[in-house]
């Protein structure tokens, strides 16, 4: 109960983060919607354009709530507060599953959201295929959510905004989020070792196209 | 922990060194309180005061000396929520009111105190619902007493509170205080201001250069701290004569300089319009008050290896 109690305020910290918002939740919607909602009956990589977007800005969106989240440690630190929470009964180890589970609660939001946002515009899906969809991204999230506390450990907090930015969205790119980079040759073959790439097919191969999830996925994400 | 024995232990610090790089931060300190005392820290800069205070709450780790609060390390103390503690440094977590704060802090604990009563009893409730970050600093102060005291503390901790308060601010901090140390609890707070430490402490430890130069009621320290010196200028008077002036305790004359140390304002007063009554002649005549560096240096005698220039932040 008292746990509930100390993520409650944590999740509201998050929600009440303007910054935190808009590149968790704001762009990826925006963007999504401009541009899927724009080419509805466009299809890439066997499946429909709308649902490829969703897949990749639902990876991207998630993946800055869960990286933002941990990183967040950082800012905390500089202010002393985490100084302060060590005079506390508050455990290290529960101090940091908050954050990640905050960060999670933030990402399946922001999911949700653009889920909802995509049948707006036409996508349909089965219950098992939203399920699918969303327990790949769940799993492809961690490798994210351990470099958000990594950042928060050696990043300061003045290079903090930039590097979560400009890292997330390279990340993003790179995976293919925003469309398909890489197709063939020795460039696919290296972005197959970054996890976005693989949290961006998250999506898409639940959904039946794209490339499904083989062994190299699981391979990737536990590195 | 668990038997009234042990908790009658109160805090005892025993042989606390702790050394950064060359410098000697805390050098032997041994300090015993009892529980329910108020006992302020008082020293200038760089005395050791934060380091003191840091080992005491375990967050730094002694070069060697112990720390038992209550009978159990630091560690265990905090965890099982006895301490309650505001640092000298840090600013609040952002995006809360200061009551979603306190509320958030008080949820760490076994026994918290239940919030509205802690934000009445610290001064808080009028700006409860600003948000955290929108405060003066005399309510940042304060809303940072609600959090230390939201355990329900044994032992409260306060490192500097009010260093960077104006007068105004620091009266009410410690108007606010007083109802708080009238609930029995342990309370050792960091200053480098003597009246605070005279008005607010059941005892005063007075430490210099990493020590611990004296230790007693606050009307002992004061005394040996509280101190006014005369200078002037006045050629050929005999010592004992003004030894003999009222008020005052001690005499040094260099040629024609003259010192007079007086124990305090009204015996340095009295001793002033002695001098010049019997002596029209003196001039460059100054009074001070001896200034709480200068009465630790006359009591910790040179300790040269100590570089001035290292403070306690």
């Amino acid at each position: 109960m008292r746990r509930f109690t100390y993520l409650r305020f944590e999740l509201l910290r998050t929600i009440r983060n303007r910054r935190f918002l808009i590149f968790s939740l704001a762009f990826p919607l925006v963007l999504f919607l401009t541009i899927a909602g724009a080419h509805q009956n466009l299809s890439l990589e066997g499946i429909s354009f709308p649902l490829y977007y969703l897949s990749g800005m639902a990876a991207w969106g998630s993946m800055n709530a869960v990286i933002s989240s941990g990183a967040r440690v950082a800012q905390e630190r500089s202010i002393g507060w985490t100084r302060q929470l060590r005079i506390t009964p508050l455990k290290t180890s529960d101090y940091f599953t908050a954050k990640v589970l905050s960060g999670y609660l933030m990402a399946l939001f922001s999911i949700v959201v653009l889920a909802l946002a995509g049948t707006l515009i036409g996508v349909r899906l089965s219950a098992v295929e939203w399920l699918t969809m969303l327990g790949l991204l769940l799993v492809g999230l961690i490798p994210f959510a351990v470099l958000g506390i990594l950042l928060g450990h050696l990043v300061s907090v003045d290079s903090l905004g930039p590097a979560i930015g400009g890292g997330t969205s390279l990340l993003a790119l790179l995976g293919g989020a925003y469309g398909p980079l890489a197709t063939s040759g020795v460039f696919l073959t290296v972005v197959k070792y970054l996890p976005s790439y693989w949290l961006v097919q998250a999506g898409r191969s639940a959904l039946g196209g794209g490339n499904t999830w083989p062994a190299q996925a699981w391979i990737v994400l536990a590195v | 922990m668990a038997t009234s024995e042990t908790r009658n232990s109160g805090v005892r610090l025993t042989d606390l060194t702790k050394s950064y790089g060359d410098f000697k931060a805390v050098r032997g300190v041994n300090i015993s309180i009892r529980p329910g005392e108020t006992l302020a820290l008082l020293g200038p800069n760089g005395a050791g005061k934060s380091t003191t205070i840091d080992m005491m709450l375990g967050l730094i780790r002694p070069d060697s000396g112990t720390v038992t609060l209550f009978g159990s390390s630091p560690a265990d103390a905090v965890q099982a929520g006895v301490v309650g503690g505001m640092l000298q440094t840090g600013s609040l977590l952002g995006y809360l009111s200061v009551r979603e704060l306190v509320a958030m802090v008080a949820s760490l604990y076994p026994h918290p105190l239940d919030v509205s009563e802690v934000l009445r009893l610290t001064g808080t409730t009028e700006f409860a619902d600003r948000a955290t970050t929108k405060l003066s600093g005399g309510q940042t102060q304060r809303a940072r007493m609600a959090i230390a005291l939201v355990a329900d503390p044994d032992l409260l901790v306060l490192d500097e509170p009010t260093a960077a308060l104006d007068v105004e601010g620091r009266r009410d901090f410690w108007t606010s205080m007083r109802a708080v140390a009238a609930r029995g609890k342990t309370v050792v707070f960091a200053t480098h201001y003597l009246e605070e430490a005279d008005a607010y402490a059941d005892r005063i430890v007075l430490m210099a250069r990493g020590r611990v130069v004296a230790d007693g009621p606050p009307t002992e320290i004061k005394a040996r701290v509280g101190g006014r010196t005369i200078r002037a200028t006045l050629p050929g008077v005999d010592q004992s004569a003004l030894v003999s002036l009222p008020g005052v305790t001690n005499a040094d004359q260099r040629g024609d300089a003259l010192v007079l140390t007086c124990p305090d304002s009204p015996s340095s007063d009295s001793a002033l319009r002695a001098l010049l009554a019997l002596y029209p002649q003196a001039s460059d005549i100054e009074v001070r008050g001896a200034g709480l560096e200068e009465a630790f240096l006359d009591l910790t005698g040179d300790d040269g290896d100590v570089h001035d220039d290292v403070t306690n932040a």
